[in-house]
C-alpha cells in the first residue's frame, strides 16, 4: 500500500457500520416487510446488499426480494468511458412495481452512479418508494442526490479516491474502507 | 478529399466490423461475452437502453432482407440510437448513383454507424474506407456476413456450453455462401472442427486449406456433429446447371426425419434462415426440439446490440493530405 493511502475503517468497524444501517432499515420498514426489497449497484454495493440482506433475513425472520443492477448503459460519460465498459448484468428478477426500494453502494461520491441506477429501476417499473443506502459518504455531489442510510461521512478532496473493500473481494483478510489522497491542487 | 483518420481505443479497437478476418479470438470472445448481457434488455417490460442516445444508425441495403435488416433496427433502437432505413429500391441507386456518391451524400448528414448490405464482395471494406462512421457489414456478396457468423457463435456456445473442439458440420452450398465462410473463419479461431457438406459441385476445390473437413455424405456428417447447420438452397443456382433438380439435392443433402436419426441427442440444428421446407430442411425437422433456428433469431439482436456498443465512441481526426 502506498504511503498516501490510510485505512480509515475496517473490521470490526465496518461489520457495526453496516449493522446500523440494517436496524435502521428494518426500525422504518419493518412492518412493511412484504413490500420491501434490497437492490445492490454493480460491483461495490451488491457485498454490501448480500451483507445487509443478511441481517434483515436473521432479524425479520423473511427473504427479502433483491436485486442488481449495473449501470453501464446508462453512464452518463459512456462514450468517454471506454477504458472500462464492464458491461454486467441487470438482475431484477421480482416485481419493482409498488416496492420500497433501497438502493445500495459502498461509498456515494457525485451521486452519478445513484442518478443512473434510478434510471435502470425505473425501466423495470414503478417502485413506491426508492431510498439510498451507503457504508459511506465522501462528499461532492454533482447533482441533487440524497443518501437516507449513511454508514459513515468524511470529509474528501475532490480528487482522493476511496475505497471499500470487502473480504468477498478475496483482496483483503479484513474488510477495509482506504482512503487514497489525490494530489494537491496548486 | 480529406479522409479523416479515425482512432478508435480501448479493449475493441475497431472503427468497424467488416469481417470475422479482422477479429482476434479474444476480441470474438468479448463480443459474445456481452452479447449475454444484451440479451437480459429484450426480457424487460421496457426493452431500451439509453447506452447510444443522440447516435444515428444508417441501414443501407442494396439487397432484399428481412431478418437482418430488422435485426439491426431492433437493436439499434433498444439501444436507443436513431436508425433510418435505406433500400436500393426506393433509394437514388435506381438513379445511377454510385456507392461512392451515395454514401458522401448520407456522411453529409452526419450518421455515426453504416450498416450495409451489398452484392458485391468486399463492399463493405470500400464502404468503411471512405466514411467516417463506423461500417457495419451485414453481407457483402460472396465474401463475409460478420455478425450472422458472430450469432451462430453465440449460440453454439449457448447450447453447448463450448466453442473449441465443438464438431461443427456446414451443409449445403457452400461456393456461394457468405454465411458458411464468417462461420468458417470464426470457428477455427476459436478452435471448433467444420466439416463442409454438399455435392461437388457446391464446395470450392482446394477449401481444405481453411483448415476444414470435407464430405460429400450427410449422413456421416450428421452422426459426426456436435452442430448441424443447414444452408439455404439458393434457387437461382438451378439455373446454373450446379445439381440436376431441387428434388435430387434434396434426396442427398435435405435434412429429414430418417437422416435425423443418426443426429446425437444433444446436437443441435441452426440455419441463417430464410428456410426452403422441404428443400434442404423438412418441415418435420424444424419442429424437432433440437432445432434452434428461432433461438438464432432472438440471440441475433442481442449480438448486434453488443457489436454496435463495442463500437462506439471513435475519435475522428481529420488529417489534411
Amino acid at each position: 500500500m502506498k504511503e498516501s493511502n490510510k485505512v480509515i475503517l475496517k473490521g470490526e468497524e465496518i461489520r457495526q457500520l453496516i449493522s446500523q444501517i440494517a436496524e435502521k432499515i428494518i426500525s422504518r420498514y419493518g412492518k412493511d416487510a412484504d413490500r420491501l426489497s434490497l437492490v445492490g449497484i454493480r460491483t461495490g454495493g451488491v457485498y454490501l446488499m448480500e451483507r445487509i440482506h443478511k441481517i434483515l433475513k436473521k432479524k425479520l425472520k423473511t427473504d427479502i426480494p433483491k436485486g442488481i443492477v449495473d449501470i453501464t448503459l446508462y453512464r452518463d460519460d459512456i462514450d468517454s468511458s471506454l477504458s472500462k465498459p464492464e458491461v454486467g448484468e441487470t438482475e431484477l428478477l421480482f416485481d419493482v412495481n409498488d416496492k420500497y426500494i433501497i438502493l445500495i453502494d459502498d461509498v456515494l461520491f457525485t451521486g452519478r452512479t445513484i442518478r443512473a441506477a434510478i434510471d435502470v429501476i425505473i425501466d423495470f417499473g414503478r417502485p413506491k418508494k426508492i431510498e439510498v443506502a451507503v457504508l459511506v459518504d465522501r462528499g461532492h455531489r454533482e447533482i441533487p442526490v440524497y443518501a437516507e442510510f449513511v454508514g459513515y461521512r468524511i470529509e474528501t478532496r475532490e480528487n482522493d479516491r476511496v475505497n471499500v473493500v470487502f473480504t468477498e473481494e478475496g483482496k483483503r483478510k479484513e474488510d477495509a474502507v482506504i482512503l487514497e489522497k489525490g494530489e494537491k491542487k496548486l | 478529399m480529406t479522409i479523416p483518420r479515425i482512432i478508435k481505443k480501448g479493449e475493441f479497437a475497431h472503427k468497424d466490423l467488416v469481417s470475422m478476418e479482422q477479429l482476434t479470438e479474444k476480441e470474438i470472445y468479448l463480443i459474445l461475452d456481452k452479447a449475454r448481457m444484451f440479451k437480459e434488455i429484450s426480457l424487460r417490460n421496457i426493452k431500451k437502453v439509453p447506452a447510444l442516445k443522440g447516435k444515428t444508425v444508417v441501414n443501407l441495403f442494396f439487397e432484399p432482407s428481412t431478418r437482418t435488416r430488422t435485426s439491426f433496427e431492433i437493436a439499434a433502437k433498444r439501444l436507443s440510437a436513431d436508425i433510418v432505413n435505406i433500400t436500393s429500391s426506393a433509394s437514388a441507386v435506381v438513379k445511377g448513383e454510385t456507392l461512392l456518391d451515395t454514401a458522401q451524400t448520407l456522411m453529409a448528414m452526419k450518421p455515426d454507424f453504416m450498416i450495409i448490405r451489398h452484392s458485391f464482395s468486399g463492399s463493405a471494406l470500400y464502404l468503411s474506407k471512405i466514411v467516417s462512421a463506423s461500417v457495419l457489414n451485414a453481407g457483402d456478396g460472396l465474401h463475409e456476413h460478420p455478425t450472422q457468423a458472430l450469432l451462430d457463435m453465440y449460440t453454439m456456445k449457448e447450447y453447448k456450453n463450448r466453442l473449441e473442439g465443438l464438431k461443427v458440420a456446414i451443409v449445403g452450398d457452400i461456393a456461394h455462401s457468405r454465411v458458411a465462410r464468417s462461420n468458417i473463419i470464426g470457428l477455427n479461431k476459436v478452435k471448433a472442427d467444420v466439416m463442409l457438406v454438399g455435392p461437388k459441385t457446391l464446395i470450392p476445390t482446394g477449401i481444405e486449406k481453411m483448415n476444414v473437413k470435407v464430405s460429400h455424405d450427410l449422413k456421416e456428417a450428421v452422426s459426426w456433429a456436435d452442430v448441424v447447420m443447414m444452408l439455404r438452397i439458393q434457387l437461382e443456382r438451378l439455373t446454373e446447371g450446379l445439381f440436376p433438380t431441387i428434388r435430387e439435392y434434396s434426396m442427398l443433402y435435405g435434412l429429414n426425419k430418417e437422416i435425423l436419426k443418426n443426429l446425437r441427442k444433444d446436437a443441435i440444428i441452426m440455419h441463417p434462415g430464410p428456410i426452403n421446407r422441404n428443400v434442404e430442411i423438412s418441415p418435420d425437422v424444424v419442429n424437432d426440439k433440437r432445432c434452434v433456428i428461432l433461438n438464432q433469431v432472438e440471440n441475433g439482436v442481442a449480438v448486434r446490440m453488443a457489436v454496435l456498443f463495442l463500437l462506439r465512441g471513435a475519435e475522428k481526426v481529420s488529417i489534411e493530405q
